[in-house]
C-alpha cells in the first residue's frame, strides 16, 4: 500500500467537498489549513513588529504598501510555482525553471533593446523590434524549452531532474552565449509597464498571475486535465492502459511551466530594466518547487493544489520581506528561511507525527 | 532421485500458517516440511500463495497463526536479517547484490575480513576463490560483479549465503532470466550443495526444471498446501491436475446451447499470425459476437502477452487484426478503446487501480479518456454512474469518493470491471479478473461476465483457473510456450486432454 496521499484540492471535489457544513475541526483538517496558518502567523508577527505593514495608500490612483510590495514581488515566483504544481502532480520535476527566465529575460531585453529618440523635441522611445513580436519571440523560446524537456522526459523516458538538468545548463548557458556574459540594459519606457506598471490601481505583474491563474483554473473545472494529471501522477501505467495519452499529457505540463518561467523572466526583466544572463532567475526553480511543497502538494504526484502553491508563494516572499524589515541581517536571511522551511516540512511529515504520538 | 531419509528430522518445518491481508486471504493452513540433503520444490499458480510464504518464511511477514520449527525449535524471524542469521538464506530471481563491486567484496561485504589496520584484502580474496572453488566456479574476485552473467552473479549470491552458515537455501525463480546452459551450471551446483547436506528450496514455474533437480514436491493451490509428493511418484499430468485445481463441475445444458449457438455469430475481432519476437509466436484466433472464449495455460504460456498485442499495450511484429470486417492497427490502447476493445489487467495495483483517486475516478476514467479531455463529463452524470454501478455490481464502498485504494481487492476489481463496463465495450479482455480475490467476490465476478456474454457482449477471459475457464467458456484455447496449442469448442473440452496439452504431455 503507497502511504495516503495528502489530500488538496481536486478541481472537481471543490463542489462536493463544499456540501458539509465545515466544522472548527473540519476546518483544521482542510488541505490548505497548514499553510494557510504558517501564513498567517508571519502576517502577525509582521503586525506586531513591522510598524505600519497593513497601511494601503492610494498615490495617484495606484495602490501602494508593504502587502502590495510582496505580492507584487512575488508574481514571478508565483508563475513558477503554477507551471511547477502541474510537473510535480505528474511525479516530474523542473529543474530548468531558472534557465528558462534568464533566456526569455535576455531575448525580451535583447529584441527591444530601445533608444530614446528626441524628434520635434518630443521624446520617442523606439524599440529594436516590435515590442509585441518581440514578447511573443521571447515566450516561444519559453514553451520551445518546455516542448524539449517534454521530449526527454515523455518520449525519451529520462528521468524528470536529469532531463531538466540539461537545459538548467544549457539554458543559461545558451543565454549568456547572446548577450556575451553583459548585462543588457533596456532603453524602452513601454516595456517596463509589464513589471512596474499598474492597471486600475493593482500592479500589472499581479493581472498576469491572476489570468494564468484563471485559465489553468479554468481548464481544471472544465475539462478533465487535472483527473489525467493526477492519473498520470499516481499510476502511469494504469493511466496509459485506461486509453490517456500519456506522453502528450507529461509533454504539455513540461510546456506549460516553462511558459509560466517565460512570462517570470519577461516580469522580471521588465522590473529591472535589463537582462542578467548570470543571474536572473537563479535558483528560481528551487523557490518554486519549495512554495509547491509548502503548498501541501505531493513530490510523490497526484493530488495538487494550485491555491495551495500560490499561498506558498506568498510564505516565501512574506518570510524575505519580514527577514529584512525586522533588520535581521540579510547574511541570516538563508540560515532563517531554512528554519522556517524546516518547520513548515516537518509540520506534514507523517513519519513525524508517528515520532510525536509515541512518545507522548 | 534420492528419498529423503525418513528418519531424519526436517530441518524446516511450517505448520498451520494463516495470513491474511485486507480483503484477501493470502494464506490458509500453509506448510511446508523441508529434509537436510534435498532439493525441495514449490510449485503453485500465479496468487497460489508461493511469495507469501516465502516471505514468512525469510521474515519479511509475520503470519497471522501457525509455527516455523527451525531445526525442531519454534523461531520466527522478525526480518530478513534475522532469518538469515538463524540460517535462512534466500537469493532471489533478480540479485541483489552491488554490481560495482568485486566479486569478493559481494560475497563477504558486511563481514570483511579484519587486520590490525582495516581490512585483509588478500584474505578476503583467498577466501573467495575457496568458496567459488566448491562450486566449481573459477573466476577473477577482483573484477566487478557486473561484469559476469547473470548466472554467476547468482553463484556469487549462493556462496555468499553459504558463507553466512545456511542451513536452508531458498531460490526464488532463479532460473527466469538463465539461459539452457546457466540453468545446468546452476544445477549442478545445487546437486553438489544437495551432496553436502543443505536443504534447498526452489521456486519456479518450469516443469521442465522441477522434474530435473527434484526429490520432493509440494503444491499450493489458493493459499493452502495442496500436498506434498516424492517428485517420481507425481506424474506431469497430476501436478498441472494439483496445481490448477479439478474436476470442473457438469455443465448446465444452457451454456451448451449458447455455445452452439455464438459460433454462427459473425465474428467480432479475428487476428491472423499476431506474434511478437520474444514473446508470442504466430497466433490465430477468432471471436464471434456475444462468444466467450477462454484463454488457458500457465505462467509464461503467452496468454497475457497475447492479451497485450490485441489491446495495443504491447505492439505486434507481425500479424493483422480485423475487427468488425475492416483491418485495424493498435498502436496503443487508446486507438484499442477507440474501437470498442477493453482490458481489464491481470496487476491489478499496478495497471488497473489508481490508488489514491476515489471509486468514481476510478470508474468514469476510462470513459473520459475515450471522450477526450475537452468534453469533461459532468459531475452530476459522474457520480450518476458511479452510484449505478456501484448499486449493481454490489461494490462494498464507504461512498463513491472514497479512495479506491481503501477497498478490498475483490471491490476494486468490481470497480475496475465498471470502468470498462462504462466504456461500452464490444469485446471486453479480463486477464486473471478473479486473482487474489476471495471466493464470494470471485463467484459474483463470475456471474456477472456469464451475464454480459448472454447480452451479446464478446468477453476473451485468461484465467489460471482452470475448472473456472471450463465452466464459461463457449469455445478455448489453450497456450503453451508462447504459442496456441489447441482450440476446443464447448462439446469438445475435456479435462483430461486440456491439462495434457498445457503440461505439454501426450499430445
Amino acid at each position: 500500500m503507497t502511504a495516503p496521499q495528502p489530500q488538496s484540492l481536486a478541481p472537481e471535489q471543490v463542489a462536493a467537498a463544499a456540501s458539509p457544513r465545515p466544522s472548527a475541526s473540519g476546518l483544521l483538517r482542510h488541505e490548505l489549513a497548514k499553510p494557510l496558518l504558517a501564513l498567517a502567523a508571519l502576517l502577525i508577527l509582521d503586525l506586531l513588529f513591522v510598524p505600519g505593514f497593513f497601511t494601503l495608500q492610494v498615490q495617484g490612483g495606484h495602490l501602494y504598501g508593504p502587502l502590495i510590495d510582496i505580492v507584487n514581488r512575488a508574481a514571478p515566483l508565483m508563475l513558477a510555482a503554477l507551471g511547477m504544481t502541474l510537473v510535480i502532480a505528474t511525479r516530474g520535476i523542473d529543474i530548468s525553471v531558472g534557465a528558462v527566465v534568464a533566456l526569455s529575460g535576455t531575448m525580451a531585453a535583447m529584441l527591444i533593446g530601445g533608444t530614446m529618440v528626441i524628434n520635434n523635441g518630443v521624446p520617442e522611445y523606439v524599440a529594436n523590434t516590435p515590442m509585441a513580436l518581440a514578447l511573443a519571440a521571447a515566450l516561444g523560446a519559453a514553451v520551445l524549452c518546455g516542448a524539449w524537456n517534454g521530449l526527454l522526459v515523455a518520449g525519451l523516458k529520462l528521468q524528470p531532474i536529469v532531463a531538466t538538468l540539461i537545459l538548467m545548463v544549457a539554458g543559461r548557458g545558451l543565454a549568456q552565449l547572446l548577450t556575451d556574459g553583459q548585462i543588457v540594459t533596456v532603453y524602452y519606457q513601454p516595456f517596463f509597464f509589464l513589471g512596474s506598471g499598474y492597471l486600475l490601481g493593482i500592479p500589472f505583474a499581479l493581472w498576469v498571475v491572476a489570468a494564468v491563474l484563471l485559465v489553468v483554473g479554468l481548464l481544471l473545472k472544465k475539462t478533465a486535465l487535472g483527473l489525467f494529471i493526477q492519473a498520470v501522477g499516481i499510476n502511469p501505467v494504469a493511466a496509459r492502459l485506461a486509453g490517456l495519452r500519456t506522453a502528450t499529457l507529461i509533454t504539455f505540463v513540461y510546456v506549460f511551466c516553462s511558459a509560466c518561467a517565460g512570462m517570470a523572466g519577461m516580469l522580471i526583466t521588465s522590473n529591472i530594466k535589463s537582462a542578467d544572463a548570470n543571474n536572473a532567475g537563479a535558483l528560481l526553480e528551487l523557490d518554486a518547487i519549495l512554495a509547491v511543497t509548502l503548498g501541501g502538494t505531493s513530490l510523490a504526484g497526484g493530488k495538487f493544489s494550485l491555491v495551495g502553491s500560490m499561498i506558498g508563494a506568498l510564505i516565501i516572499q512574506t518570510l524575505t520581506y519580514t527577514i529584512y524589515s525586522l533588520g535581521v541581517p540579510p547574511e541570516v536571511n538563508m540560515v532563517v528561511k531554512s528554519i522556517v522551511v524546516f518547520a513548515v516540512c516537518i509540520s506534514q511529515s507523517s513519519e513525524f507525527r508517528n515520532i510525536l504520538r509515541r512518545s507522548a | 532421485m534420492e528419498q529423503p531419509v525418513k528418519a531424519v528430522r526436517p530441518v524446516l518445518e511450517l505448520n498451520g500458517i494463516h495470513k491474511a491481508f485486507p480483503g484477501v486471504k493470502a494464506l490458509a493452513d500453509a506448510g511446508l516440511r523441508l529434509y537436510p540433503g534435498e532439493v525441495h520444490t514449490l510449485m503453485g499458480q500465479n496468487g497460489a500463495g508461493k511469495s507469501t510464504l516465502i516471505k514468512v518464511l525469510t521474515g519479511v511477514y509475520t503470519p497471522d497463526a501457525g509455527t516455523i520449527l527451525l531445526e525442531g525449535r519454534p523461531v520466527s524471524p522478525a526480518s530478513t536479517l534475522e532469518a538469515q542469521q538463524l540460517g535462512i538464506s534466500t537469493v532471489y530471481q533478480e540479485v541483489n547484490l552491488c554490481p560495482n563491486l568485486s566479486v569478493a567484496e559481494n560475497i563477504f561485504i558486511g563481514r570483511y575480513p579484519r587486520k590490525l589496520f582495516g581490512i585483509d584484502w588478500a584474505a578476503m580474496r583467498r577466501d573467495a576463490e575457496v568458496l567459488l572453488r566448491q562450486l566449481e566456479i573459477d573466476i577473477d574476485v577482483t573484477a566487478p560483479l557486473s561484469r559476469y552473467p547473470l548466472a554467476i552473479q547468482q553463484m556469487v549470491a549462493i556462496s555468499r549465503a553459504l558463507n553466512i552458515s545456511a542451513k536452508v537455501l531458498i531460490l526464488d525463480e532463479p532460473t527466469s532470466s538463465l539461459d539452457e546452459a546457466e540453468v545446468q551450471l546452476l544445477f549442478r551446483v545445487l546437486r553438489r550443495l544437495r551432496e553436502q547436506g543443505m536443504a534447498i528450496l526452489f521456486v519456479t514455474h518450469f516443469l521442465e526444471q522441477t522434474y530435473a533437480i527434484s526429490d520432493r514436491i509440494t503444491v499450493m493451490r489458493n493459499g493452502e498446501r495442496e500436498g506434498e509428493y516424492p517428485c517420481s511418484e507425481l506424474s506431469r499430468l497430476a501436478l498441472v491436475n494439483k496445481m490448477v485445481g479439478a474436476p470442473a463441475t457438469p455443465e448446465p445444458a444452457e451454456a451448451a446451447q449458447h455455445a452452439a449457438q455464438v459460433l454462427h455469430n459473425d465474428p467480432l475481432l479475428s487476428a491472423h499470425g499476431l506474434a511478437r519476437k520474444g514473446v508470442l509466436t504466430p497466433v490465430d484466433l477468432t471471436i464471434h459476437k456475444g462468444e466467450l472464449l477462454g484463454l488457458a495455460g500457465l505462467l509464461g504460456s503467452g496468454r497475457t502477452e497475447l492479451a497485450r498485442l490485441l489491446f495495443g499495450a504491447d505492439k505486434a511484429d507481425a500479424g493483422a487484426i480485423t475487427m468488425e470486417g475492416s483491418e485495424r492497427v493498435f498502436g496503443t490502447p487508446r486507438d484499442a478503446i477507440a474501437a470498442g476493445v477493453a482490458f481489464c489487467s491481470e496487476d491489478r495495483k499496478h495497471e488497473g487501480a489508481i490508488l489514491s483517486l476515489s471509486v468514481r475516478e476510478n470508474l468514469i476514467l476510462a470513459l473520459q479518456a475515450r471522450m477526450g479531455m475537452l468534453r469533461a463529463i459532468p459531475l452530476k452524470r459522474q457520480q450518476q454512474l458511479a452510484t449505478d454501478y456501484v448499486k449493481w455490481l454490489g461494490i462494498k464502498t464507504a461512498s463513491i469518493e472514497t479512495p479506491i485504494g481503501t477497498l478490498s481487492g475483490g471491490n476494486q476489481q468490481k470497480v475496475l470491471l465498471a470502468r470498462w463496463l462504462a466504456t461500452e465495450p464490444k469485446l471486453l479482455i479480463l486477464d486473471e479478473p478473479t486473482r487474489g480475490i476471495d471466493v464470494r467476490a470471485k463467484q459474483e465476478i463470475m456471474d456477472y461476465v456469464t451475464t454480459l456474454c448472454r447480452k451479446g457482449l464478446s468477453i476473451l477471459f485468461i484465467s489460471s483457473e482452470l475448472p473456472e475457464v471450463l465452466r464459461c467458456s463457449d469455445r478455448m484455447i489453450v497456450m503453451r510456450d508462447r504459442k496456441a496449442c489447441g482450440e476446443y469448442t464447448r462439446g469438445q473440452l475435456d479435462e483430461q486432454s486440456v491439462l495434457q496439452v498445457i503440461a505439454g504431455e501426450g499430445a
